[in-house]
């Protein structure tokens, strides 16, 4: 018993020891020379964890009081999770060298992140719940913040951690209030001793959504969004786009499936709410964006409902849907934040919709991958984004909650719009600038991840299972 | 006789407080942080008064994390606040526009 206690969790303890280690080192080396060290030693160390996370060689179950779990649910969300820090860590190298921060702090901070991140989707009570986020959001603010010669980074950082604190501060009122009423922390004992008629549960269940919420930048808790994107160096803003959300809702599935079974009524109708309006919103506030960044930020809420839509659904096959969504979300994402950065002219990243013009003529094939990326984050077949929107809205109209699966539709046919203005942009306006040729790295990346999106149709049966068996671990 | 319900109340108005206190000042950022403090605040007499009410340690155990955390959030909080008053000059919150939103 004792001997596996601590065994669930390993790889969250051995990159503990690892981020530990590498600040050391860091201190100790100078100047580019320690981020390059800390850098490869950190890439390296992630790629360990995610073959251990993913081999099966750690044993599932509790540890530690049954704090932590881990289960197929948990491992699948930290794939995800290891897989975008991983890739953003490589793009870093690259992109931190044209702004030139070389700072080794950032590798610190996003590992220490992730850490968080990690603990987020095995977290098991409401303290390791709170705990974890806060580890989490914690180095996400001074990251936001990093180019600190900057005004508008300090000012996202600001921004991000006004707004970061505030929703803990309401995410953990509703924690004390759940608390209180259920006489418990742990997910099990509270779905046990739940009083479905008790008004001090929904109160903090009200509470606690309304602070998740600000974490997955649902409307109406969006706010800070498209400033913090913006402000913040690319990279951050692409780690920040997928792996907090990634965790966030993973553990909104996770305490409200296994910690709230039988309020499915009342946080269902909440959820619904924050879907609709973070999909119309999204929809509408990105037409009239002139920067990629807070474009992307408005598609970022736009997915978010999508996601929640899944959460929403209850059953197994909403959940089965939202790891699905996850995992492409994280691909499309990924690929499109890749290109952004890639594309630059002589250390300036393009950062307005503008700059793009013409792009067909000067780079044909960034063209047409940039055009096969915004076709599928619209969701058009047969590209991996409609099989995400696909199997989500499938999922809702099986639960019967045919509203949300139309105004699912609805919104996804208003936001091709501005997708679809960005590849006019391309195609039929004359050239402008024309971009640095992309370095191999950064290359190899975005074809992979282009590949995956544009070939997905061949076997979704493939990454179905995965998400199937993630889903069906949370309803042991 | 005081009961849980009087401490639950007291937690509830200063948690009101440190909501306007964010929303409805214009002056000061580190209003805004004396007012998130104050929400912790709240949060904890919430945690403790549940904790001696239901005979369970683990409120309390809570509080004091929450505690902890509280500080390290002052810390960052407050460096990434010198941050931005040596870029800007100013921490008056409607002087927070460089971007529009």
């Amino acid at each position: 018993m004792n001997s596996i206690l601590f065994l669930p969790i390993l790889p969250e303890i051995f990159l503990t020891i690892i981020s530990m280690f590498l600040l050391i080192l860091g201190v100790f080396n100078k100047g580019e020379n320690a981020y390059t060290l800390v850098s490869n030693l950190s890439i390296i160390s992630l790629l360990i964890t995610l073959f251990f996370v993913i081999s099966g060689m750690i044993p599932q179950g509790l540890s530690f009081g049954s704090s932590l779990i881990s289960d197929d649910f948990s491992i699948f969300l930290k794939a995800l999770i290891l897989t975008a820090s991983i890739a953003i860590l490589i793009v870093s190298n690259i992109y931190l060298k044209d702004i030139r921060l070389l700072k080794f702090e950032y590798i610190i901070l996003i590992l220490i992140s992730v850490i968080g991140m990690m603990i987020m989707v095995s977290s098991n009570d409401l303290i390791t719940l709170y705990l974890s986020i806060e580890l989490q959001s914690l180095p996400l603010y001074v990251l936001a913040s990093i180019r600190n010669k900057s005004l508008k980074s300090t000012e996202s950082g600001l921004k991000y951690f006004v707004l970061g604190a505030l929703s803990s501060c309401i995410l953990l009122y509703g924690l004390s209030l759940i608390y209180g009423y259920t006489g418990s922390i742990y997910y099990s004992d509270m779905a046990a001793n739940i009083q479905v008629s008790d008004i001090g549960v929904l109160v903090g269940l009200a509470f606690a959504l309304a602070g998740f919420a600000f974490k997955i930048s649902a409307v109406p808790f969006h706010m800070w969004t498209p400033d913090v994107y913006e402000g913040s160096p690319t990279t951050i803003t692409a780690f920040f786009a997928i792996a907090p959300k990634i965790a966030a809702l993973g553990l909104i599935a996770r305490i409200l499936i296994t910690g709230l079974p039988s309020l499915i009524e009342d946080w269902r109708s909440i959820l619904i709410l924050l879907s609709i309006f973070s999909m119309l919103l999204g929809a509408f506030s990105a037409i009239g964006q002139s920067n990629i960044k807070r474009l992307l930020a408005y598609s970022s809420i736009s997915h978010m409902g999508f996601a929640l839509m899944g959460i929403a659904n209850g059953s197994i096959e909403g959940i089965r849907s939202l790891c699905l969504y996850l995992l492409i979300y994280l691909v499309m994402s990924l690929a499109i934040f890749i290109s952004i950065i890639a594309l630059k002219k002589e250390n300036e990243h393009v950062e307005e919709i503008n700059q793009l013009s013409g792009l067909s003529k000067t780079n044909p094939i960034m063209a047409i991958i940039l055009s096969i990326l915004l076709f599928s984050l619209a969701g058009i077949p047969p590209l991996a984004g409609f099989f995400a929107k696909f199997y989500v809205l499938y999922a809702a109209i099986n639960a019967e909650l045919y509203y949300l699966a139309i105004f699912g539709v609805v919104s996804s046919v208003i936001s091709a719009f501005y997708y679809l203005r960005i590849i006019k942009i391309m195609y039929f306006d004359d050239s402008s600038i024309t971009f640095d040729p992309i370095s191999k790295r950064l290359k190899l990346l975005i074809y992979t991840l282009s590949a995956i999106t544009l070939l997905f149709f061949i076997k979704p049966s493939l990454f179905l299972n995965m998400a199937d068996i993630a889903a069906s671990s949370l309803f042991i | 006789m005081i009961t849980i319900s009087h401490y639950l109340v007291l937690a509830a108005i200063l948690f009101v407080i440190g909501i306007f206190g964010v929303f409805l000042n214009k002056k000061n950022i580190i209003i805004i942080l004396m007012s998130i403090e104050l929400m912790l605040l709240s949060v904890n007499i919430n945690l403790v008064s549940f904790s001696s009410y239901l005979g369970d340690i683990i409120g309390q155990i809570f509080s004091l994390l929450v505690l902890t955390v509280a500080a390290a959030e002052a810390a960052i909080g407050l460096a990434i606040l010198v941050i931005y008053f040596r870029n800007k000059g100013s921490i008056s919150v409607d002087d927070i526009n460089a971007m529009k939103g």
